[in-house]
């Protein structure tokens, strides 16, 4: 099952790239002209999302660089350290949603220190792979369509996040542990 | 609640800087921060301006209508405000799909073009739409069958069982993905109880007046 996926994971991109000309061009699209006349907005799009994405990787980074996050995360760690989940994954439930190469980073020397076949190994990797960062998503998408009262977005974004982590925990604990 | 987080990250990072004698990380950090946003959205170019091309490709030989037209009804239960056949649902399903398959840099481009089909759909385009929640929703969640990264870095630690952590994303990430699916139609119905249509008309008045259309004419030829 995982080989399979996989394998399409691999072939997705590649076929998709020979497919979609081929198609279109059998059906008398000019692909070249229709291909550059769509490409065109990409650099538009991304210029838009400047505004959006440095305003909240400000915001971020002088969060995590004052000490604020390494506070509040030594705060939370004891709180669920009774429930025997390992307290050193418990700081990615807050770094998850905010920054994805800053969580990255924390799983990968959570990795390296203790082994990626312990148990605090594969809860960070569960952790890690199963949701994306909320706070990215919502500045790019948005961004890039001059959204600017997202309504309850962020709630629903943030309460998943919070079940996501949960969830993988206990799957953790249940199949690992 | 997205301006009291961006103030609030900013105001206790001040606190803190200040308790902890870290006022020039403080400094460092704001410009890092701007670096960073800047870097990742040029990082974003190459892949919008490729990807873009290629679903354009794809849209003007009506490849995504009829992805619409098959997979439809799966949308129309998450989406059911976007109107039958509208190319919106393309992207979306396109979005998904490469989102399931783990492919976040054709993801990306393909979740903003859906944006911006649901934004020619929106009355006040400053507003998110509930469509619009939903696919950020699906997105943040982001089911994915295959964790590719992590794997590739559990493998480069030396895992005896690199992909032994497939089963336990797959749950956690359906878990997560039912959760955003479960609060976003919640909050799209406590929304509609909330506000019935008469804040945001209020609001549309107050802000453009009797001026309805000058604004959009405005935009368009300062473009132009």
């Amino acid at each position: 099952m995982y080989q399979m996926i996989s394998l399409i994971s691999t072939w997705a991109i590649p076929v998709m790239i020979a497919f979609i000309p081929l198609y279109a061009y059998a059906r008398k699209v000019p692909v070249y002209e229709s291909f550059v006349d769509g490409a065109k907005e990409g650099f538009g799009t991304a210029i838009a999302i400047i505004p959006h994405l440095v305003g909240m990787m400000v915001a971020i980074s002088v969060f995590r660089a004052s000490g604020a996050l390494d506070y509040l995360m030594g705060f939370i760690s004891p709180l669920l350290r009774g429930l025997g989940v390992p307290a050193e994954v418990l700081p990615l439930g807050l770094l998850r949603p905010l920054t994805g190469t800053g969580s990255l980073a924390y799983t990968t020397e959570l990795i390296r220190v203790h082994g990626p076949d312990s148990l605090i190994g594969r809860i960070a990797s569960t952790i890690q792979g199963s949701t994306d960062t909320t706070l990215y998503v919502l500045t790019v998408y948005f961004g890039a369509v001059g959204i600017r009262n997202g309504r309850y977005a962020l709630k629903v974004g943030l309460f998943s996040d919070l079940v996501g982590f949960a969830a993988a925990i206990a799957v953790c604990l249940l199949v690992f542990g | 609640m997205i301006n009291g987080i961006w103030l609030g990250m900013i105001l206790i990072g001040f606190v803190f800087a200040a308790v902890n004698g870290r006022m020039d990380a403080f400094t460092g950090a704001v410009f890092d921060g701007a670096k960073n946003g800047v870097t990742v959205s040029f990082g974003l170019i190459s892949v919008l301006v490729f990807w873009l091309g290629i679903m354009k490709i794809a849209e003007d030989a009506g490849l995504l209508r009829t992805i619409a037209r098959v997979l439809g009804p799966v949308v129309r239960f998450l989406f059911p405000d976007v109107p039958k056949g509208h190319p919106a649902i393309g992207y979306i399903l396109s979005n998904m799909s490469a989102n399931l398959l783990g492919l976040g840099n054709a993801a990306t481009p393909m979740g903003i073009k859906a944006m911006q089909e649901l934004q020619t759909l929106n009355p006040d385009k400053d507003t998110a739409t509930p469509a619009m929640c939903t696919l950020l929703a699906l997105n943040t969640a982001s089911i994915t069958l295959i964790p590719a990264t992590l794997i590739a870095i559990r493998l480069n630690y030396g895992s005896a069982d690199p992909a032994g952590i497939v089963g336990t994303t797959l749950a956690a990430t359906l878990v997560a993905t039912l959760a955003a699916v479960f609060a976003d139609r919640l909050c799209r119905r406590l929304h509609l109880l909330r506000r019935p249509p008469g804040p945001p008309a209020a609001r549309r008045s107050r802000t453009g007046g009797g001026t309805a259309s000058p604004p959009p004419v405005a935009h368009s030829q300062a473009k132009g």
